[in-house]
């Protein structure tokens, strides 16, 4: 567990860390974990194995030993109130990640979706028609692979991987780092492909100004119903691959019905990178929001 | 899983500021509208205090019931899941007020 920022995902790794750059000479295994607000700490930890070419964050609980010492003079069965959020420290680095991002008059915005709605196509094909007109950068979430952002980074366009190992979905705390190592300018569009799963990146705030909810045609138009806590948390949800309705049974009313008995203020637009139907409207409201986050 | 991590951490915290070591009930509040499924929850909680202060201790779920506030009827009502329509009026101009906390309320430690 990194013991400044408490995160335990230890096979979290996001591109460009090198082993070279936390390995000392003597094996002792070296990471970091950075304060938001700008402090920097150390955690050095011995003999912790390392996956290959990557870094992990320091093992879980180094402070233990301390921990099954009784304190003395304190009574058993005592109560302890607590009242605290479960997301409460995800919380604090996505409101960490808001401030910074509204600060620098960044959009940003987080994408969701069950896996194959086609996110990373949509992204590719937006990109390459935003054709430099703003300043942008990729962060893309999946357990494995950076293929995602290798296709991004076909388009010229700058992108980050971050891989979950075993996580299922995007946090706040590996976003910030991620941000870290891109240099977007003030005034640009950041765009956040979160892990595909429809169910637990609703419960992750990661400092987006909106989240996206994609969901395509190929899937069932009850999507919302099965998974309401991911459309009552987005604020536009993109019906994708419409090119495809000719040839399948979707009813996209019935669809959208459902979409708005989940929330009923979530904007809808349906759209189609490959044929390009409804881009326009999509990429109009990217821009809105690039305009309105400017400072 | 991320959420039982996040119970063990908000549970670890509290061990060094409240200067307790061990932990043998964990009260959470979870709401009916929330992401957690309560099952998944305990079988998450037992695998990951696997070796901490808080290994076998109980887990005490208490359900929060959701409640919106109806537009139409202008009134808060209570709803069972997202999607529920308003059971006074049928409609779905919905706003959920109530059923959304995943809250560590309290513990018996020692």
């Amino acid at each position: 567990m990194c013991t400044v920022c408490g995160c335990g995902q230890g096979e979290t790794r996001i591109e460009g860390d090198h082993e070279h750059e936390h390995r000392h000479e003597d094996g002792t295994v070296h990471s970091h974990a950075y304060h938001h607000d700008g402090e920097h700490a150390h955690t050095h930890s011995h003999g912790v194995p390392q996956a290959p070419g990557g870094f992990s964050y320091a093992p879980r609980h180094p402070h233990h030993g301390h921990e099954h010492a009784h304190a003395p003079g304190l009574a058993p069965g005592r109560m302890v109130q607590i009242e605290q959020d479960i997301l409460a420290k995800n919380n604090a680095y996505a409101g960490a990640n808001r401030r910074l991002w509204q600060a620098r008059g960044l959009f940003a915005i987080n994408l969701v979706s069950s896996p194959g709605s086609g996110k990373t196509t949509l992204l590719v094909e937006s990109i390459r028609r935003l054709a430099g007109r703003h300043p942008l950068a990729v962060i893309e979430g999946d357990q494995q692979t950076s293929h995602d952002a290798e296709r991004i980074r076909a388009t010229g366009a700058q992108a980050i991987q971050v891989n979950t190992g075993k996580g299922c979905h995007l946090d706040a705390h590996m976003v910030g780092h991620a941000f870290e190592r891109l240099d977007l300018k003030e005034g640009g569009l950041l765009l956040i492909e979160n892990v595909g799963n429809l169910v637990c990146p609703a419960e992750f705030d990661l400092g987006e100004a909106h989240k996206v909810v994609i969901l395509s045609v190929t899937e069932g138009e009850d999507k919302p119903l099965k998974y309401p806590n991911m459309f009552a948390a987005s604020d536009l949800m993109l019906l994708t691959k419409v090119d495809l309705l000719p040839h399948l049974t979707f009813d996209v009313a019935k669809c959208l019905e459902y979409a708005r008995g989940v929330n009923p203020k979530i904007e809808v637009m349906q759209v189609s990178a490959k044929s390009g139907e409804g881009m326009d409207g999509w990429l109009a409201w990217l821009e809105k929001g690039v305009a309105s986050a400017k400072n | 899983m991320s959420l039982a991590e996040g119970v063990l951490q908000i549970i670890e915290d509290h061990a060094s500021k409240s200067g307790f070591a061990r932990v043998k009930t964990v009260w959470l509040e979870i709401g009916a509208l929330s992401g957690v499924e309560t099952e998944a929850m305990r079988f998450c909680f037992d695998a990951v205090t696997r070796g901490s202060l808080a290994e076998g201790a109980v887990l005490e779920i208490v359900a929060v019931p959701g409640t919106a506030w109806c537009m139409q009827c202008g009134a808060t009502v209570p709803v069972a899941e997202r999607y529920d329509p308003c059971p006074r009026c049928g409609g779905y101009q919905l706003q959920v007020q109530g059923g959304t906390e995943m809250r560590v309320k309290e513990l018996e430690v020692e």
